[in-house]
């Protein structure tokens, strides 16, 4: 009874609905997020085949694709985009691998879980350009960090971190303020986990390791491949981690695809040359884009 | 062969004692009901015989060996939740299989396993479908798979058929009590419908804020509550309690004023009761006629129910009391009539004013009887 009685009610809205054509009500900010998109890509796509040097106004004219391929000769190109790809790649992992570890421990019942909690996601509230700066000057500084004076408490030589290991510190920068966010997004997966279906795996026997990879992570996998989705979009783009700390280098160590734009736009004022790497990064992010669409939305539809 | 002795079981959460000192017998290859209200700790109980709450005091055993600190994977059970709790990312089949693989058996015998149990609830042709893609009653055969291939000394269920619609419990119901005799497996079912609990147990245990009530067959709860939580429990509609007074005591029975001044004697065993004692009389709305019986109670109809083979009037006495009779499906009895039920004396029970019955003279010829043959 209680489950017939709703259908008929519910059927009739969504009849009158489709009797109102809502079209023309989404055109004002289809049209505002189209100009939005466009008018930069055109304008882009135009630079990027025109002469335009700030330092060398005389230089002007159509250039055809001579920018790029003077960018496709660049080595500088190939070391970017392998950058790139070893920053996104190492920070997702590291940040899916803790997220979920945290989002299991901090499941548990403990005293003190909330305060647990609030500071395992406060790495997420602050901005780029300062938690590298913290990390830069209080932890990975050879002089005055904190892992520089662990180090020479037990008698090591303190590491320069910036000059030694530079790729892997901005990883583990970036990795930091990532965390919370996965762990967010699987904290509230983890909960929605049936309690009962725990209680099944039980009796059927399934001690911790086996309750983790049969039962937890399979319920999780939906959220995890949405915290890769959204956490690519944003680690393709990574650029105030590295302009506080290494400013790309030491020589390209760090320059990752955004940088290698910057550095040519903003520091060698090419402006034709950067548009046509951010031409070439428009194109990689909408190939990855396409992938990570096309696998999320058929993982949101299976389960 | 797996007796499952409970004995002064216990269950406190901090403060708050849940079960208060439990003991029951359960027999091997018995069906036994735990039925009570919601909150009265049957599910508690339940959980904790499947060693899924701790035991907070208390001995419990199966099959002649403690199993307090045991595992729930280790103590022989297996558990049909309410909500089916299956494995939305495995197959049917991996859903199955899974306790097997777990314990490392082989996977040849495991699909001997999977596919025997397949065959007996008729899942064949859905093994390879996801949850998911199972209707209710699909999803509740699966959970029931899932146990049958645990082999289990004890099956325990835990309300599953209450998400189910009505036609397909009955059906259920039926393919519960079916499995009980095919697999001669000792089971404990919890549910809070004594329409369940009578139609399918050999034992019912009635329980009310922690405590067991009354352990018996259906039939002598039905016929011998212990008491008035019991009476007004067992039997659907409810009981009708009326205030009496006694006005004489025989060892034969006891003879009470009934409202309106008519007198009834009820065959019960007096005890301590004296003449002048306010008593509850008890009597169930299928045991009240329209006309007169050995007593009669007199009062308008408020609201008349008509099924087709029975009417449920809801009767204003003339003393305030309201009472439920179940009157024949053709009488002409409509709302606002006035109306005279009689009483048979045989089909009363009188309750003490702290609610315990006193005991029938005579015992129901069907209270001692098992449904099946040679009975439990």
């Amino acid at each position: 009874m209680t489950t017939l009685a709703p259908a008929p009610s519910a059927a009739l809205p969504a009849k009158t609905n489709r009797e109102v054509d809502t079209r023309p009500l989404l055109w004002p900010s289809v049209i505002v997020l189209f100009l939005w998109m466009i008018v930069p890509l055109a304008m882009t796509l135009y630079f990027s085949v025109i002469r335009y040097n700030l330092l060398n106004p005389a230089l002007t004219g159509f250039a055809g694709l001579e920018n790029y391929s003077f960018l496709f000769d660049d080595p500088t190109l190939w070391t970017s985009l392998w950058n790139t790809l070893v920053l996104v790649g190492s920070v997702l992992i590291i940040t899916v691998v803790f997220g979920t570890l945290f989002a299991v421990l901090y499941n548990q019942e403990f005293p003190g879980r909330n305060i647990a909690r609030l500071l395992v996601i406060a790495p997420f509230f602050v901005m780029p350009t300062v938690s590298a700066l913290v990390w830069k000057n209080m932890m990975m500084h050879p002089v005055y960090g904190l892992i520089a004076s662990l180090q020479s408490m037990v008698g090591l030589t303190p590491t320069d971190w910036f000059t030694d290991y530079p790729m892997f510190s901005v990883i583990v920068i970036v990795a930091w303020q990532w965390v919370p966010f996965a762990f967010l997004i699987l904290l509230t997966a983890i909960q929605s986990l049936d309690s009962e279906q725990k209680e099944a795996a039980r009796i059927d026997g399934a001690g911790p390791l086996a309750m983790f990879f049969y039962i937890t992570l399979p319920h999780l996998s939906r959220a995890i491949s949405v915290v890769i989705m959204i956490e690519t979009i944003f680690l393709l783009t990574i650029f105030a981690e590295i302009y506080v700390t290494t400013s790309g280098g030491p020589g390209t160590a760090t320059t990752n695809l955004a940088w290698l734009i910057y550095s040519v736009g903003l520091l060698q004022f090419d402006v034709g040359y950067a548009s046509a790497g951010g031409i070439i990064a428009v194109i990689l992010a909408n190939v990855v884009a396409f992938f990570l669409v096309r696998t999320v939305s058929r993982n949101l539809q299976q389960g | 062969m797996a007796e499952v002795v409970l004995r002064n079981i216990k269950k406190s959460f901090g403060p708050v004692d849940i079960i208060k000192g439990v003991d029951i017998d359960i027999n091997d290859k018995e069906f036994v009901v735990f039925v009570g209200p919601s909150g009265c700790g049957k599910s508690t109980l339940l959980r904790m015989i499947a060693g899924l709450e701790s035991i907070s005091d208390g001995e419990l055993s199966i099959d002649g060996k403690r199993v307090n600190d045991l595992s729930p994977a280790d103590r022989g059970i297996a558990m049909v939740f309410q909500t089916y709790a299956l494995y939305p990312h495995m197959t049917v089949r991996d859903n199955m299989g899974f306790s097997l693989k777990l314990a490392k058996v082989p996977k040849a015998e495991i699909d001997r396993k999977v596919n025997e149990a397949a065959r007996i609830l008729k899942l064949d042709p859905l093994m390879d479908r996801k949850p998911k893609a199972l209707s209710g009653g699909q999803r509740q055969r699966v959970a029931i798979g899932r146990a049958i291939v645990r082999n289990p000394k004890v099956f325990l269920f835990d309300e599953p058929l209450s998400n189910l619609d009505a036609a397909l419990r009955v059906q259920m119901r039926i393919e519960i009590a079916r499995m009980h005799s095919d697999f001669n497996a000792t089971m404990i079912y919890v549910t809070h419908d004594q329409v369940e609990a009578m139609t399918m147990a050999d034992k019912i245990v009635v329980l009310q804020g922690g405590v067991v009530e009354q352990v018996g067959s259906p039939l002598e709860l039905y016929h011998h509550p212990a008491n008035r939580f019991v009476a007004g429990f067992i039997g659907s509609p409810t009981m009708n309690f009326i205030d009496a007074t006694v006005k004489a005591v025989a060892p034969e029975g006891v003879t009470v004023e009934l409202p309106g001044g008519d007198n009834l004697t009820v065959l019960v065993v007096p005890g301590a009761t004296k003449a002048g004692d306010k008593l509850t009389l008890g009597v169930r709305p299928e045991h009240l006629q329209e006309g007169s019986g050995d007593g009669k109670l007199t009062g308008t109809a408020l609201v008349v129910e008509r099924l087709g083979g029975a009417t449920y009037a809801y009767v204003k006495l003339d003393n305030g009391t309201m009472i439920t009779a179940e009157v024949d499906g053709n009488s002409h009895i409509r709302v606002n009539d006035p109306i005279q039920l009689g009483v048979r004396s045989q089909t009363c029970h009188l309750f003490g004013s702290d609610g315990l019955a006193l005991a029938q003279s005579t015992r129901h010829p069907l209270a001692d009887v098992g449904r099946g043959k040679g009975g439990h």
